[in-house]
């Protein structure tokens, strides 16, 4: 044991100075959702579908001759930015993807974006008071609802000493009654979805809830069929979606911050902004 | 899952196949790739075999480092956690700069990868790591209190392993010397020279054992794959062999956690899938777990549990 605690002090700092100052990320080289670029496209003269089949998970659809993206599905594997002979997708390291509305996860190609939903609505003013009044401590309750364990990896690499979640005054709790998040991973299968509401019940209020991962934002490949649902739409009500197959460790630690209102949100009408 | 491969195309079979249990995206992929390659006839060029044998190697080494340092958290080392499940994360970063992907998805496809991979970093990349794996694995087989909670614990005879259908190296911690990579090779594994390893207790601390063992051998596995990587075409659907008649193939792939299966059955003109079989290595296990628990300290029960490395994803297909 001794030997043990000599090797973490002589070992010194393993933490990433990230987010709160910068530093790495620790995502370098990690690929995020496909970029569309609708104006490229050319379904509307050619009738050309290939993107659209080749999605294994029903993210691409053609309407009116022209290309959507409903990212709440997508789960990167890449295949459209392989298919598309006009290259309108491409592939890209946009990975933080959490949004407060689910709304803003639909690019609708050509039609050009809705204006900005402004976050100054009643509802989203008290929920921003309700989460200032939690400083800086969030403690959440993680359910798996059918995940493929992919999303739990990273959840849990959350906690190793790289990402360090508990230096932002995040904590996972075992039990619900001690839980301000209720963080959902997997597609809500039939069996969990008992569970998963009893859950949500057990906790105090306020309460949130996170939909992490494909899964959970929109099915994925792994959703519907019959034994699960697609996500937690019309399961719960949910405060912060994340896609992504799995969603790495910054962008589910830049999804948190987002709830604490400490992050900004970067995908407004399906169109990632860099900072 | 397995209703969910019927009526996709070959190619969107293997990003479901990523997807049936995230932690072993590549041998999934990898058996439903070499599945379907049976049926069609087809054999992926030898480049794509040696990049195949990198990356299974790569994800056993993120198992096998995750799994020691949970290990070490049911033995309550907290240290010894935090650096196994850092060596993890490092492993993982290699991983996505390696690939884009931090599970190594999104390369094995039937036929062979869907991109050729710049292999010629990763030499370097695992050196700096290696040290610090040998010290961290050398450091926990000197550590009293934590051999003195694996040893006797969980005790799995060989003879229950072997009716029972133990896998990986849950079995080979009971004796039982089988390994798919030696025993029925596939990729390239016929051409890297590597030991199994093997040990006869059978208790927590063996099967602690041959995985520090088998991480060994990974690296050492992965070396040699680099050097014997000849730049060439990484994808090819020309059949080699003669295609099966009924459309059906097999593949099978040592998995981190023990054989895994994957039998399909294509469509009458061999596009699509029209049915697909898993049989994932934690389906196995589990079923042998309880043999370890009865009579057992309750106390040592987490510690078991861990030991056995299972996935919850894997059983439930």
């Amino acid at each position: 044991m001794p030997v043990w605690t000599w090797l973490g002090w002589h070992k010194g700092r393993a933490t990433t100075a990230w987010p709160q100052r910068p530093g790495d990320d620790g995502q370098d080289g990690v690929l995020g959702l496909p970029r569309l670029d609708a104006a490229r496209c050319v379904a509307s003269d050619s009738g050309c579908s290939d993107c659209a089949a080749a999605c294994p998970a029903s993210a691409i659809t053609l309407r009116d001759g022209g290309v959507q993206l409903d990212y709440a599905r997508c789960v990167g594997c890449q295949l459209c930015t392989e298919v598309c002979p006009e290259g309108a997708f491409s592939v890209s390291h946009d990975w933080a993807f959490a949004v407060r509305d689910k709304a803003d996860l639909l690019n609708p190609g050509r039609v050009p974006a809705a204006p900005q939903p402004a976050d100054n609505s009643a509802d989203a003013t008290a929920l921003a008071a309700e989460i200032k009044a939690f400083g800086r401590s969030l403690h959440i309750r993680h359910v798996d609802a059918g995940s493929c364990n992919g999303c739990e990896s990273e959840l849990q690499a959350l906690l190793n000493p790289f990402y360090n979640l508990h230096r932002l005054g995040i904590f996972f709790t075992p039990s619900p009654r001690f839980a301000d998040l209720l963080l959902v991973t997997g597609p809500v299968t039939a069996a969990m979805r008992e569970p998963l509401l009893r859950t949500y019940e057990a906790m105090p209020q306020p309460r949130w809830v996170m939909a992490a991962g494909t899964c959970a934002t929109g099915g994925g490949t792994n959703g519907g069929g019959y034994a699960c649902h697609q996500g937690l739409d019309g399961i719960l009500p949910v405060d912060v979606w994340l896609p992504g197959c799995p969603p790495n460790p910054a962008a589910l630690i830049e999804a948190l911050l987002l709830l604490l209102r400490q992050r900004a949100q970067r995908v407004h009408g399906g169109v990632y902004e860099h900072a | 899952m397995e209703s969910r491969f019927e009526g996709q195309t070959l190619r969107a079979g293997a990003v479901l196949a990523e997807r049936v249990s995230g932690i072993d995206s590549v041998a999934h992929a990898l058996a439903y790739a070499q599945a379907v390659e049976g049926a069609m006839g087809w054999r992926a060029p030898p480049r794509a075999r040696y990049l195949r044998v990198i990356l299974a190697e790569l994800e056993r080494l993120y198992n096998h480092l995750h799994y020691l340092g949970h290990l070490a958290k049911t033995t309550t080392l907290k240290v010894a956690e935090a650096e196994g499940h850092l060596l993890e994360e490092r492993v993982k970063q290699i991983n996505a700069r390696l690939t884009g992907s931090r599970f190594l998805r999104g390369l094995i496809t039937p036929g062979g990868l869907r991109r050729d991979l710049d292999i010629s970093g990763l030499d370097k990349a695992l050196d700096a790591i290696t040290a610090d794996i040998d010290s961290y694995l050398l450091r926990l087989e000197n550590t009293r209190s934590h051999l003195d909670r694996l040893m006797t614990t969980g005790t799995l005879p060989r003879q229950v392993a072997f009716d029972q259908g133990a896998t990986g190296p849950i079995e080979r911690a009971s004796d039982l010397d089988r390994d798919l990579r030696r025993d029925h090779p596939y990729a390239n594994y016929e051409k890297v020279r590597f030991s199994v390893p093997v040990q006869q207790a059978g208790d927590a601390h063996a099967r602690s054992l041959v995985r520090m063992e088998e991480i060994h051998e990974s690296l050492a596995i992965i070396r040699q794959t680099i050097g014997r990587t000849k730049p060439g075409e990484v994808l090819r659907f020309e059949p080699m062999e003669e295609p099966d008649p009924q459309g059906e193939g097999l593949g099978w792939v040592e998995a981190t956690r023990g054989g895994l299966l994957y039998a399909v059955h294509l469509s009458a003109d061999r596009s699509r899938l029209s049915r697909v079989k898993i049989k994932d290595p934690s389906f196995s296990n589990w079923r042998v777990f309880p043999f370890t628990v009865e009579d057992s300290n309750m106390m040592d029960y987490a510690i078991n549990e861990a030991s056995f490395g299972l996935s919850i994803a894997g059983a439930d297909r």
